[in-house]
């Protein structure tokens, strides 16, 4: 493949990946897809981009898996320490103060899209958008990676103020399943963090139970279970 | 004999800080007006990412101590940092415990050295500043820029407000402008931002600071109007146009 040198470095890069963070009443809810790339490859079809912060805090990374990674270990070390200090679970701000230091500190060498969320008993449930540069943002939801730009549009109808945990969660599982069929950089699977004041949970939704979207069939094992049906159709072309 | 070209700079390793950067989120123009009986300055909430019109709720008007208001156009992160300076200033300010507060003036020049300092390095903020305030009765609006330009006026604007709001500034504005007046001044030169700047977003706050003190506005929207003859019809009478 033909690399431009002459190529916009101006133009923010595309991600490979769909990132999810959304507030509902009495947590967060995180979201993601689990395709990890290489050029053209899929390197990983089942990596987990929600990783763990502290009990109370994850957060989603998108980008360059090294470099969110690298970030996220960084801030996992300064948590551990401040919570030793601090005598107290770190608030959500706290931890995405920490990565926009990162992200920020270091903008000229990281290429790493980030959402922070999280449950304290100060704030409640909060989402805290760290885009490249280090911009740090708090939204009631945020989206990142390649995949959120078919997200857009779909979050301005669809995202309500004051939705129950169940509704949530239906939202962000039905977004990031949307934004796999469309982005070649997203797919594999759904996996989605609860943080809530009770705790953590995860779920799992895997590829093949994922809705189907217009122009998507359903799977079948074999061609041969098809024309075995109990009205065998005839072959069309 | 070698001569050997360094292949285009352009992809050269990023760790290298000895280079320009360029802005990722930023925030379009900034508009500032003195009028009767202090500054006024308006800004939307847009933060865009690329051609993508990505936040929507940023606020890029705020206070700076008891005199000032500060006013930011480009890379949002960057102006995050800023105000943290500014912070600072005005922290250590404050400790002096002498009765004495920084004006408009001292943290215009202030952020212009820094703006300069940083430009010096090759390692910019990316940013365009309008500064504004008032004490003891002294009215002040400046300006800088990414690489320290800077210079105070009775109105300033960043980015495509230099070109689209300037010119209606510097017919309509006038020295003795009531708040009504200034409002609707800067509401005008917003919508023409709107109508002509891509990145331009419906929804902003106007700031005022006066002796008294300093109000940033709720943030609102402004209506657009489309419903003109030649709009409805644009290509009547020119069969084929578009």
């Amino acid at each position: 493949m033909d690399h431009d040198a002459t190529a916009d470095v101006n133009a923010p890069h595309s991600m490979g990946t769909t990132i999810i963070g959304v507030t509902y009443n009495g947590g967060v809810i995180l979201g993601a897809d689990s395709r990890t790339s290489t050029g053209l490859y899929v390197a990983n079809r089942a990596s987990d981009k929600i990783t763990q912060l502290t009990d109370n805090v994850y957060i989603c990374r998108s980008g360059s898996a090294a470099d969110s990674q690298i970030v996220s270990d960084y801030v996992r070390y300064f948590l551990h320490q401040h919570t030793i200090q601090l005598g107290q679970p770190a608030t959500v701000k706290v931890a995405a103060n920490l990565v926009r230091l990162l992200s920020y500190n270091n903008k000229n060498m990281l290429q790493t899209g980030i959402i922070v969320g999280g449950w304290d008993k100060y704030e409640g449930g909060k989402i805290y958008g760290v885009p490249l540069g280090g911009t740090i943002v708090e939204q009631p939801f945020a989206i990142g990676g390649s995949g959120s730009s078919y997200l857009y549009g779909f979050f301005d109808q669809a995202w309500k103020d004051g939705m129950t945990k169940d509704e949530a969660e239906q939202l962000v599982v039905k977004a990031v399943s949307l934004a796999i069929a469309r982005d070649g950089a997203s797919g594999g699977v759904v996996r989605t963090v609860t943080i809530n004041s009770e705790g953590v949970t995860r779920n799992f939704y895997p590829g093949d139970q994922l809705p189907l979207w217009h122009d998507e069939v359903e799977a079948h094992n074999s061609l041969l279970d098809i024309l075995n049906a109990t009205n065998p159709e005839p072959m069309s072309t | 004999m070698v001569s050997s070209q360094n292949e285009s700079n352009l992809l050269s390793s990023e760790g290298d800080s000895q280079r320009t950067q360029y802005p990722y989120v930023t925030g379009t123009s900034v508009i500032g007006i003195k009028y009767k009986d202090g500054i006024l300055m308006a800004a939307d909430m847009g933060g865009s990412y690329g051609s993508t019109i990505r936040y929507k709720s940023v606020e890029r008007l705020k206070q700076v101590g008891k005199h000032s208001l500060i006013g930011a156009s480009g890379e949002i992160s960057d102006f995050q940092e800023i105000l943290r300076y500014l912070d600072e200033l005005i922290l250590h300010d404050n400790m002096w415990d002498d009765g004495n507060s920084l004006g408009p003036k001292e943290v215009h020049n202030y952020l212009t050295r820094v703006m300069y300092n940083r430009r010096n390095k090759f390692d910019p903020l990316w940013n365009s500043l309008v500064l504004g305030g008032v004490k003891n009765g002294q009215k002040y609006l400046g300006s800088v820029s990414m690489i320290g330009v800077h210079f105070e006026d009775d109105h300033v604007a960043t980015g495509f407000g230099n070109h689209l709001a300037r010119p209606i500034l510097r017919e309509e504005w006038r020295e003795d402008l009531t708040f009504e007046e200034g409002v609707k001044l800067l509401e005008k030169c917003m919508r023409n931002l709107l109508y002509r700047d891509r990145s331009a977003v419906n929804k902003m706050q106007i700031a005022k600071i006066t002796e008294e003190g300093l109000t940033i506005s709720e943030p609102y929207s402004l209506k657009t109007f489309w419903n003109f003859a030649a709009f409805k019809n644009p290509t009547v009478g020119a069969e084929g146009s578009w």
